[in-house]
């Protein structure tokens, strides 16, 4: 690892000017960037803390049904949370997906997020909740949908100094669910990742989301195959043909871990089965 | 690159250093103050060797820069017996004989200890993935299961 110069800022105007500097990196949890500082494929000359600034890190259960939850909250305190269990169930399978429990005490979901890795497990999570990302910087603060945060893989809209705060969950699904396309039980980065959230009235679907991971340069919400379930009964039928649209719309790549066609198959079968199962568990 | 003033609470014990940002807490741990139980596998946290408890959770110390755990209460493998007995979970791993080369143990204990801690009243299925951040390359897991679930009675009984 490369030397740096290090700072523990206790404000986030004085993290945000700091971190607008030439060669900063935000240190969250760590997981991703003292990874990268070992294999020198991130060499930052100053590394900025952020964990001596407070009011970044918890769940919090709002008046009006809404959770925020800190940029700086460990990903097992939101796997453990009984909110985003009940309310989100997706997100927090999404994240007991991540590595092992050691890195889950040590990652958090602001620094999974701004990673911006098309495969985050959280992502997929925080898309069908219509999270809303708090960003911060020393000029003010600013809030965006966390369908508009992404550009491309590793690269989101965040401009110099700019610090995602808080994402804020303002639509408790009444059924969610996360399936992670993988080998491997733990320590496994996803070959997809789907999350469904569905509201039910009386039989019918109210509100249909789809969040895909890891089948296009970002993650994307399936929204031609949530305007098919909108208004319609969760038929076997239903939940094929919106299978079929969320696949229409992902844009996979083949690596060495799979091919872009059983990718774009496997997002068509697996809306199926997180569709059925968020379904169910209304 | 200016040295840090850090104030390390290991074992109970407190340590002034004066450390490099870039060293991390394992490389502290061990090259600084010398606790070399704990030990450095892969380096990438992924093979759970390098694990030690930072304020009660399990955490691998290949990740965590040492000038960011100041402060904190840090127990290693050296830091479990208490006088002159051994933790349950140290105690398993004896008499099942659950090591074989004994380089995944100190991380595989410090892990299970947090565990038990946490909740010792998880079936075998729930310990197995639970423990999937620890690699044993000796493939001596079913000892190490049996130690495990023989500490978790232990530790239920003697609660």
């Amino acid at each position: 690892m490369k030397g740096f110069e290090f700072f523990e800022p206790t404000t986030l105007a004085e993290a945000s000017r700091l971190f607008a500097g030439e060669h900063a990196q935000l240190l969250a949890g760590g997981t991703d960037l003292v990874i990268g500082m070992k294999a020198l494929t991130e060499t930052p000359q100053s590394v900025i803390s952020l964990q001596k600034i407070p009011g970044l890190a918890g769940v919090t259960a709002e008046a009006d049904g809404s959770i925020s939850v800190g940029a700086m909250t460990k990903v097992r305190e939101i796997e453990l949370s009984a909110d985003i269990q009940k309310h989100h169930t997706a997100l927090a399978e999404g994240a007991t997906e991540i590595g092992s429990i050691q890195i889950r005490n040590l990652a958090t979901i602001g620094g999974n997020i701004a990673h911006a890795s098309p495969a985050a497990d959280t992502v997929a999570g925080l898309l069908v909740a219509d999270a809303q990302v708090d960003i911060a910087s020393a000029d003010g603060e600013r809030t965006v949908s966390i369908d508009e945060l992404f550009t491309g893989p590793g690269q989101t809209i965040l401009a110099p100094g700019e610090i995602i705060t808080r994402f804020r969950l303002p639509n408790p699904a009444s059924g969610s669910h996360y399936i992670k396309h993988k080998i491997r039980e733990v320590m496994d980065l996803a070959f997809i990742g789907v999350a469904a959230a569905v509201n039910l009235d009386n039989g019918t679907i109210t509100d249909a989301r789809i969040g895909l991971a890891a089948v296009a340069p970002t993650p994307i919400r399936a929204t031609a195959a949530e305007n098919l379930l909108r208004g319609n009964e969760p038929t076997a039928e239903l939940l094929e043909q919106a299978g079929e649209a969320a696949a229409a719309a992902s844009s996979p790549i083949s690596d060495l871990r799979c091919s872009a066609e059983h990718r774009r198959e496997m997002v068509d079968v697996l809306t199926r089965r997180t569709l059925q199962e968020a379904v169910a568990r209304v | 690159m200016a040295k840090h003033p850090v104030s390390l609470k290991v074992n109970g014990d407190e340590y002034d250093l004066l450390i490099e940002p870039r060293k991390t807490l394992l490389a502290v741990l061990r090259d600084t103050i010398g606790l070399t139980g704990t030990k450095e596998g892969c380096s990438t946290g992924d093979c759970g060797a390098c694990t030690v408890i930072v304020e009660g959770q399990a955490v691998t110390s290949c990740m965590v820069l040492g000038v960011t755990a100041s402060e904190k209460e840090i127990t290693t493998i050296e830091g479990l017996a208490s006088d002159g007995e051994l933790h349950p979970v140290q105690q398993a791993f004896i008499n099942t004989g659950g090591y074989q080369c004994g380089f995944c143990t100190p991380g595989f204990i410090m892990a299970s200890k947090a565990l038990l801690d946490e909740n010792p009243d998880r079936t075998e299925e729930e310990f197995r993935h639970a423990l999937g951040g620890n690699i044993c390359r000796c493939t001596g897991y079913t000892k190490i299961l049996e130690a495990i679930l023989n500490a978790a009675e232990e530790v239920k009984t003697s609660a």
